[in-house]
Order: C-alpha cells, then structure tokens, then sequence
C-alpha cells in the first residue's frame, strides 16, 4: 500500500505531468468555447437566411466609389470593391508615412536643437498633438478646415498650378509623351551602376584603406543621365495644370477633401511619434562615440554619417516601423469622415449590402493583420541583420 | 605690463539675461535666423489664438444672436453643456453621475496624497466595491430608476468606457503575458496568436466586429447591449496592448530572481504574484500609463458605431440648426478637455518613474 500511494503521488506531484494536464484541460476549454460560438453563429445565420461562404464576392456590388485608382463602376463586382478600397487605404497609408516622416524628423531634429526657442516650438508641438484623439483631429482638418476653405472660384493658389478649396486640393498632372520610356530605362540602369559603384567602392576601401566618394558620383550619373535623355529626347514630359472651367477645376489631379484632411492628420498625428522616436534615437548614441571619432581625427559631416546615423538608425528604425504600422491602421477612421477606404467600402456599405458579417470582417482584418505580421517578419530580419556580434 | 594687474572678469558672454540670450538663441548666425524664424512664427500663430479664445470672444447671452463679437462663441458650448457632459441622461437623475464623480474624486485624491494610512482598503474599496455601486448608481435597481444605456452619452460615456477598458484590461493583459512566457506550448501559442490578432488589426474593425459579429455568436434571445459590446471589443484591444508591456517588463526581470524564488519554494502563482510581478509592473509602469492615454483617446472611435461619446457629441450639438456653423468651438473645446486629461496622465506618469526609481 505504502509504495502504491507514493507512487500515485510521484505521478501526480511530477512537474510534467501536471504541465500535460494544464494544457489539455486549457485546450479543451479554448476547443468548447469555439464550439459554442460556432454552432450557435450557424444557428443563427440560418435563422436569417445568411448563406455562409464567399460566393457573395463575385455578385455584382451595385454601389458606386467616390474615388477609385482602378476601373470601379456599380456593375463591378464585391471583390472589385475589396481592391478598391484596399488600394485608397494603400494611398493614403503611402502619401501619409512620406509626410509623417519628414515632419517628425524634423521636429525631432528640432526637439536636441541648442537654440532653446525652437526646441520649445519642437516641444510644444509634440505635446500638443499627440494628446489629443486622432479622429477629433481628422474632424477639425475636415469639417473646421477644409470644408470652410473658398469656392472654386475663390481658391488659395499656389504658382497658378496648386490650388485648394472646399471642392479638394488640385495639382498638376504629369503627362508623359512619346519616348518618354527611354528615360525610365536610362533612369533604371544608372540607378543599378550607382549601386555597383557603392559596392565597389566598399570593397575598396576594405581592401586599400582609400575612400571613394561614391555617394557624389552616384547622384551626378542619375541626375546628368536623366537631364541629358530629357533633353536627348526633346523633353516628352510636360505638366497639365488645372484650370477654373465653371464652376469647378478641370485637368490636373484632384486629391479630394477627405483624403487631404485623412493624411493631414494622420502625418501631423504620428509625426508627433516618430519626432520622440528620432530624439530617442540620436540620444541614445552616447557622447564617447563623438569624441572617439573626434580623437581619431574624422571631420564633423564623416562623424555624423559614418558614426552618429548608423547607431541611431539602429535604434530608430524598430519603433519607426511600427508607428507606420500605427499610420496604415489608424488611416482606418477615414469611415468617420466618408474617404472610401477599405473598412468604410468593404466593411461599411458592402457588409451593409450583403450581410455577410463573417467573411467580410475576416477578410478586412487579415489584410491588417498580414501588414502588421508581414511588417514585424521585416523587423526581425533587420534585427538580425543589424546585430552587433557579441551583444545581447 | 600694465595688462599683468589688470583684474580678469568672468567671461560676461555666459552670465546673466543677455549671456543666457546669446548662448540659447544667438550662439552663430543660422542660430539667430532660426531664431528670427521661431518668432515670426510665434507671432503669426498665438496673438489670432489668444484674440479669437479669449479677447474677442464671447462669453455671456443664451442664443446664437449674443455672438457679436469676432472670437469664438463659448455660448454654444455653456447652452449644450449638460448635453456634453452628461449626454441624455434625465436631468432629474444627474445627481447619481455626480455623486459616483464624487466618490471617485475623494478616493483618488486620497490615494494620491503621500503617508497616508489605510491605503490599501481605500484601493480595495475602488477595485471591488465601487465598480458595484457605480453599475447600480448608473445603470439603475435597489430602487433607483433604470436608466438605459442609449440615453448615456458625453464626457460621462467616454470616462466610463476609458474607465471599465483600463480597470478590467490589465489583469487581462498580466494573465496573456504570463500566459505567453509560459513554459507549457500549448497556452503559450494560444497566448500569442491571441495578443497578436488583437494587436494587427485597427480598433475601428475590433468595434465594428463587436457590434455585427458578436450578435451571431450569442445563443437566441441573448441580446447584449450596444455599450457592452464595445466595452468587450476596446477592453481585449487594450488587453492585448498591454499584455505586450507588462511582458516586457517580465522580460527584463534578471534570472535571478525566478531562481531565487524557486530556491526558497514558491510556486509558480506565489512567484508570480510576490517577487516577479511587483518588481516588472513597477518597471513598465510609465508604458503602462502610455497604453491607457492611448486607450482614453480611442474611445473617441465608437462613435463610428453609433454611440455618443465626449466627441460624438459634440459632432452632433453641432449639427443642431439653433447653432450650426460653431464646429471650431466644439472642436477647441474638446481639444482641450482631452489635452487636459491626457497630459495630466503622462505627467502624473513621470512623476511616478522619478518616486519609483529606487536605483537600480
């Protein structure tokens, strides 16, 4: 009896046995959980006669898209209204990143300034915004700024080919002409030498010591190529302005209000961000590395791109993805003020349409979901990459 | 020679106003342009501010007709006010939002004021009993009239989501860290693909999920209410968020201390619960206070599903014909009470690393 029962306990007390049992009861908990709200969503999709799966996206949509980069009209089908709004959440998402980056770096930049008043501006800004809710600052650029802007008749101008009113912002279009793809390829292959160059110079330098200035070369062969085909070819690119037709601009292209307002406030928004992000980032680099490289005798622009930027951007770079991964989410609440992204297309009016919860919530959030997975597969490369060897 | 006696002063180019003005703003030439630059840009900003809030504004009258004067016209915001604060909720009934206010008020201020004693059943009382009384207070029952949660709305409606997201996301979020640094697979991938779902996808489609999925999941004649369909969706977004803080926290914890605590013969839970948790929540606390500024400001987001937070309100006072044309003021004012909260947040935050930083 004695060993039977020490036995039983040996079984019981061992740590992996206990570990099994755990998982297996957790698992069995998580399977009756998705058992119960499957079986009672089927209950009830059947109830209201919603047929499950996602034959619905080949159904004509019969809606139309107040802005579309691709062919759309109400005879498309659901699917064309997914590209639709994914493509206008990419855009935005795009022309957002590029403005939120120039904007915080140079805010950020501006925050370790030595003049003390525009550390206090860099300061005052980043406080202020990213204190305050996104989507109340999308509402004021929209609703307070943009659409109390002028008639077209009245726009604010800029160089007679920028113009802005509540009808959205207008800017010229580039139109290219016959033989304009020349400069395209030349463009391309001056584009692959410089980075031939780079890599040669750096093997050079690795092996001889001696510095090449390929950075110099480089921006003079792509810029000199591509004035030289533009002139070679008898400038085949030209500009077409807006012009006042009536009432409204013709010509050029027509940004519309909600898209102006949507990546005003987002790059302002996550500007703030990334300017905390920049500072952190330069701060990081510790005082030593500057005059080590001082003491070695490197002259101040070689510090800054050869021994500040380097360290700083490995330590940027992470938490500067993420805030564009923040951007592309939040470019989400353009549903509030009706630019036709992809919740408000997809999950708005065709969810609306068709009522098809399920697949159609699915398939938003996945594309959200494979950014943001895609984004930190990225990252771990670049971590890896970036290592130094023998740190933690 | 005569140089040799003469008496060195301090270098007067550091000292005083004019040295400070020199060093901080006209140390070389591209200084004093950023300089110059700074203040034109100040002075075209702040003079039309402080005129259009404050000097030529309008502060007394009742109708859209008192605004005379060119500033902005704070009577839009004083008529609307209890619309703003308090949403629909009957008048008659408004002394129960602010008596939960008041309780709120005296018990923070309590645990806020230093060497206090009974701080711990104060905190008790906060976690545990005034949840109770405010869902009775608010909601209705033991006899007071039941007020539905449509009528709710304003500044009220977003403190009480913020309120339950942060009170009820954190022991979440402390159970998906500790569950994903577990040694056992099977919790630690579900832990994961959990937090990482959440975390992936924009709160707006977690809210719109909230509101037309979770219908379809419930049993027939289970019927949730719009607001605690959104309290569930921001309350496992904000879990998630901070699940990924507080393990960062456990992260950096040094392996001592596990062992340690192992050697003495703790269990997991008591480990947890003595020595690891106290020391990593202490270390995240300032991304703690991050994660719940950022849940604050993202309930402004369920207004997209239809219910009447501080900013849906103010968005809908606006569209009010009596007083249309007055989206600036609603927009600065909400602005600023938003500011306000959220600053006060991340200052209390700071202040707190500098009285928890016990040098290590």
């Amino acid at each position: 009896m004695e060993t039977d029962k020490s036995k039983i306990g040996s079984f019981i007390f061992n740590r992996s046995v206990q570990g099994v049992f755990y998982q297996l009861i957790t698992l069995g908990l998580v399977a009756l959980g998705i058992y119960y709200i499957v079986t009672n969503t089927a209950r009830n999709m059947l109830e209201r006669g919603l047929a499950s799966g996602f034959h619905f996206l080949g159904v004509e949509s019969q809606f139309d898209i107040g802005m579309t980069l691709i062919e759309y009209s109400p005879t498309s089908t659901y699917f064309d209204s997914f590209i639709v709004g994914l493509l206008n959440t990419l855009l935005v998402a795009g022309i957002g990143i590029l403005f939120a980056t120039i904007i915080g770096f140079t805010v950020g930049i501006m925050r370790l300034s030595s003049n003390w008043l525009i550390a206090k501006i860099a300061e005052a800004y980043v406080e202020i915004l990213r204190n305050i809710p996104l989507l109340l600052q999308i509402f004021f650029w929209y609703f307070a700024v943009l659409r109390a802007l002028p008639k077209p008749k009245q726009s604010l101008e800029l160089y007679d080919s920028f113009f802005l009113n509540n009808r959205g912002l207008f800017i010229p279009d580039t139109v290219f002409g016959e033989g304009s793809s020349i400069i395209f390829y030349m463009l391309w292959l001056t584009i692959i030498i410089s980075i031939g160059i780079f890599i040669w110079a750096k093997r050079r330098q690795n092996r001889t010591g001696e510095r090449f200035p390929a950075f110099y070369v480089s921006t003079a062969l792509i810029l000199g190529t591509f004035f030289i085909s533009l002139a070679a070819t008898g400038f085949p690119v030209s500009f077409e302005y807006p012009e006042l037709k009536g009432f409204n601009f013709k010509g050029g292209v027509k940004l519309i209000p909600e898209l102006v307002a949507l990546t005003f406030a987002l790059a302002m928004y996550t500007a703030s961000f990334i300017a905390e992000v920049v500072r952190g980032g330069i701060m990081a680099v510790s005082k030593g590395q500057t005059e080590a490289a001082k003491s070695v005798g490197l002259k101040q622009n070689l510090i800054l791109r050869l021994i500040i930027i380097p360290q700083a951007l490995r330590v940027i770079v992470p938490p500067l993805t993420n805030q564009y991964l923040n951007l592309t989410k939040n470019s989400s609440l353009a549903a509030a003020i009706a630019y036709p992204d992809l919740v408000l297309v997809f999950a708005g009016t065709a969810l609306m349409q068709t009522g098809q919860a399920i697949e159609i919530i699915g398939m938003v959030m996945g594309v959200y979901l494979f950014l943001s997975l895609f984004t930190s597969l990225i990252m771990n490369l670049f971590n890896r990459f970036m290592k130094v060897d023998g740190e933690r | 020679m005569s140089t040799a006696n003469k008496e060195i002063g301090p270098p007067v180019i550091e000292l005083g106003a004019m040295g400070w003005l020199r060093k901080n703003l006209f140390s070389n030439w591209y200084n004093s342009l950023l300089t110059i630059f700074g203040l034109y840009l100040l002075y075209v900003l702040i003079p039309p501010l402080v005129n259009w809030i404050f000097l030529d504004a309008n502060f007394t009258g009742s109708t859209r007709d008192d605004c005379t004067n060119e500033g902005a016209c704070w009577i839009f915001i004083q008529q609307n006010i209890k619309l703003i604060f308090y949403g629909l909720y009957p008048t008659e009934e408004l002394w129960r939002i602010n008596i939960v206010y008041l309780i709120l008020l005296i018990s923070g201020a309590y645990l806020l004021i230093p060497n206090l004693k009974y701080k711990g059943w104060v905190g008790a009382f906060l976690l545990i009993i005034f949840p109770i009384i405010c869902v009775v207070m608010l909601s209705g029952g033991l006899g007071l009239e039941a007020v539905e949660t449509r009528l709710w709305g304003g500044l009220f409606l977003t403190l009480v989501i913020a309120g339950v997201g942060i009170v009820l996301s954190l022991p979440i979020g402390v159970m998906l860290a500790l569950g994903r640094r577990s040694k056992l697979p099977v919790v630690s991938i579900l832990c994961t693909i959990f937090i990482e779902i959440w975390r992936g996808v924009p709160l707006i489609t977690v809210l719109f999920m909230a509101s037309n999925m979770f219908p379809l999941f419930m049993p027939e004649g289970v019927n949730f209410d719009k607001l605690i369909r959104a309290l569930i969706g921001v309350m496992f977004f904000s879990a998630a968020y901070l699940a990924e803080v507080v393990r960062g926290g456990l992260q950096a914890m040094p392996k001592g201390q596990y062992e340690a605590s192992q050697a003495v013969g703790l269990t997991y839970w008591r480990m947890m619960a003595l020595v690891i948790l106290p020391q990593s929540l202490k270390m995240v606390i300032p991304a703690i206070i991050g994660s719940f500024i950022a849940i604050f400001k993202d309930t402004t987001l369920v207004l997209v599903i239809g219910l009447f937070d501080f900013l849906g309100i103010i968005q809908f006072v606006g569209t009010n014909p009596d007083w249309l044309g007055f989206s600036h003021e609603g927009y600065v004012f909400a602005a600023a009470v938003f500011w306000v909260f959220c600053y006060a947040m991340s200052w209390y935050s700071q202040r707190l690393e500098k009285k928890l930083d016990t040098g290590r």
